[in-house]
């Protein structure tokens, strides 16, 4: 049988195949992930480009000829005459980029730590546990938004615009390890008094490589699970730290940016450049999520 | 019993003094704190002079044992930007932020108990489940983004409700309150909801799970047969064993209200504490930040002790699990 075939029979395909809401929600990912990856090829305008802007364009509704050039929008202009929907594609772009890189950060040092923790045991054990147990006793969003603060306080002021984006990525990141450290930790623990590690450690193989090779695997599901509603968390973070105005540089604006930008233009009637920005955010944040609760429920049943 | 309540009183200790440590590694290495302070004009010596005078030429330790010293009398210095003492500006920003998380934390429990029960009593019919499908769209709702929402809805198309600011208040002896006039309370409505909604939404999904968990008790049976009402068997036995955990997680999101108001604030110009402390994040006002930082700190440590201890006085398999899990 070919790899795609046991792919198309395994288990998770099946309940993947027979779920409409999990079928629904890929496809939107899909889409929006498709869109930011190739938004330089499939964005009609530039956005960043402000040789080609032009501020008679500003303002512009969707689907409606502009009243001085005659140029339409898909999705109208913002007050400099970018175009709504080139700038979601690249906004998009940006909040992925933010929110896989921190939940890729988050994943190394939870599973890091984790398996650590729960294959020394002892006084390592402890002292990262007790770290996890006060970290998870603040709200996330408030850790990444103080240790995003405090960052910002020991950059030089000079190179704060460039480090910005990795500022924030490692701030969202640490914010949320904890609960990929416990979930491996607990693992760890159990996989570590089966027979198949003794044997492994009798016949003399590395630690390192027990772990690695060995534990890990076997560890890995829940993670992946509760990595993809952390890539929901995360893009909700960086999107809500954006927002409040102390997330990437208006240079480089993501999905939050873009609303923050939108809410300024919501008194004076046009509501398209608020109202296109949210509903990707939404998308973005729902299918994840969603895909999230489906995959959950497919590796565990149990569950259910 | 004793051993423990020291054990988690010092870890809580110990949570601050790293927090401080923290604030104070802020203060002193952020910049030259001479050169926030003083003008252009100031010369060499007298800049050293100032140095020497403030202390900042003592050892580390010294100098963060003064820190801790001030900061433990609420005295964290004069901020950078508005160039007032912080605590001044944290005292006269606090009642906003206090109202706003009161209300909301109000509306959450009330509604959040109310659709909790409903839902969980008619768990098949089509209200139930409107609430149950609105309340997961809630949930993949960034707060701001419900905010933004509320505002262009009932502030721009419906034009019910202000969208910014706190509306006329009242000073009361430095504590200013805007429940006394109209205008305080109809700019009170919108932040309020938007803050409270998804605590509301988590209270509800833990009252109906509870309600569900506790409807299937033999008791609840028994009450039945016993030909009590619906109403006093819901009510009278159900509902009330499901609000011990409920009161407990709502105390603990006390701490999430007050965190999540900076959003809010933001979102509605609230001038509370949440607002005050993004702008210090934004401008690097770092005398602000190191205030709030300590301040919240020290709410949720607080808010933790509390229910940690009540816990262990309230339920005593507690104390088992513990003395279990310890090797």
């Amino acid at each position: 049988m070919t790899f795609l075939a046991r792919m198309w029979d395994s288990d998770i395909a099946w309940s993947f195949r027979h779920s409409p809401v999990a079928i629904v929600a890929a496809v939107v990912a899909l889409i929006i992930v498709l869109g930011a990856v190739f938004a330089p090829w499939i964005a009609p305008y530039d956005p960043f480009n402000s040789a080609s802007l032009n501020l008679m364009d500003g303002f512009t509704p969707p689907g409606e000829p502009n009243q001085f050039t005659g140029n339409t929008y898909l999705m109208g202009t913002d007050n400099q005459g970018r175009d709504i929907f080139s700038t979601i594609l690249y906004g998009a772009r940006i909040s992925l980029f933010v929110g896989f890189s921190a939940v890729v950060f988050a994943l190394v040092l939870g599973i890091g730590l984790g398996l650590l923790a729960g294959w020394r045991g002892g006084w390592v054990d402890s002292l990262i546990m007790r770290i996890a147990d006060v970290q998870l006793s603040f709200p996330s969003i408030l850790i990444a938004l103080l240790i995003f603060g405090v960052a910002r306080g020991f950059i030089p002021p000079s190179m704060r615009e460039e480090v910005a984006i990795w500022v924030l990525i490692v701030s969202i990141g640490l914010s949320d390890w904890v609960q990929y450290a416990r979930v491996v930790r607990g693992a760890a623990m159990v996989e570590k008094s089966k027979e198949y590690v003794q044997a492994a450690r009798v016949i003399g193989v590395h630690p390192a490589r027990i772990v690695l090779r060995h534990i890990l695997p076997n560890v890995m599901g829940p993670v992946l699970v509760i990595a993809t509603i952390g890539l929901a968390l995360a893009i909700i973070a960086e999107a809500t730290l954006s927002f409040l105005g102390v997330g990437v540089p208006p240079t480089q604006p993501s999905l939050g940016t873009l609303i923050r930008i939108g809410q300024q233009y919501l008194f004076s009637g046009e509501w398209w450049i608020l109202l296109f920005p949210s509903i990707a955010l939404l998308l973005l944040a729902l299918s994840v999520n969603l895909l999230g609760d489906w995959l959950r429920d497919a590796l565990n049943p149990r569950l259910r | 019993m004793l051993a423990y309540i020291i054990r988690r009183i010092l870890q809580s200790v110990l949570v601050m003094l790293v927090v401080a440590l923290v604030s104070f590694a802020l203060f002193r290495f952020v910049g030259d704190p001479i050169n926030s302070m003083v003008g252009q004009e100031t010369s060499i010596a007298d800049r050293a002079l100032l140095r020497e005078q403030l202390g900042l030429n003592d050892p580390f330790l010294t100098q963060f044992a003064t820190f801790i010293g001030r900061a433990a009398q609420g005295d964290f210095g004069i901020s950078y930007r508005l160039q007032q003492p912080v605590m001044e500006l944290i005292l006269s920003r606090l009642p906003a932020t206090l109202e706003l998380a009161l209300v909301s934390g109000f509306l959450a429990f009330v509604f959040g108990v109310g659709f909790g029960v409903y839902t969980a009593l008619r768990r098949n019919g089509w209200v139930s489940n409107t609430i149950m499908t609105v309340s997961l769209i809630g949930v993949s709702l960034p707060t701001f983004l419900i905010g933004v929402l509320l505002i262009w809805v009932f502030a721009v198309e419906l034009q019910w409700l202000p969208s910014f600011g706190r509306g006329e208040t009242v000073d009361m002896g430095g504590w200013t309150t805007g429940f006394l006039t109209p205008t305080g309370r109809a700019s009170l409505i919108l932040p309020a909801i938007t803050l409270g909604l998804y605590q509301m939404t988590l209270i509800m999904r833990l009252v109906r799970a509870e309600m569900l968990e506790v409807l299937r008790t033999d008791y609840i049976k028994f009450a039945r047969a016993r030909g009590l009402s619906n109403r006093a068997v819901n009510f009278g036995h159900a509902l009330k064993n499901t609000m011990v955990p409920v009161i407990t997680i709502t105390g603990l999101q006390l701490g999430s209200i007050i965190a999540f108001a900076i959003i809010t604030e933001t979102v509605f110009q609230w001038p509370g504490v949440g607002a005050l402390f993004i702008n210090s994040v934004r401008f690097v006002d770092v005398p602000v930040m190191a205030a709030y930082l300590m301040m919240i700190a020290l709410v949720f440590v607080i808010i933790n002790l509390i229910v940690d201890l009540l816990y262990y006085a309230v339920d005593p398999r507690l104390r088992v699990d513990r003395a279990a899990t310890r090797h």
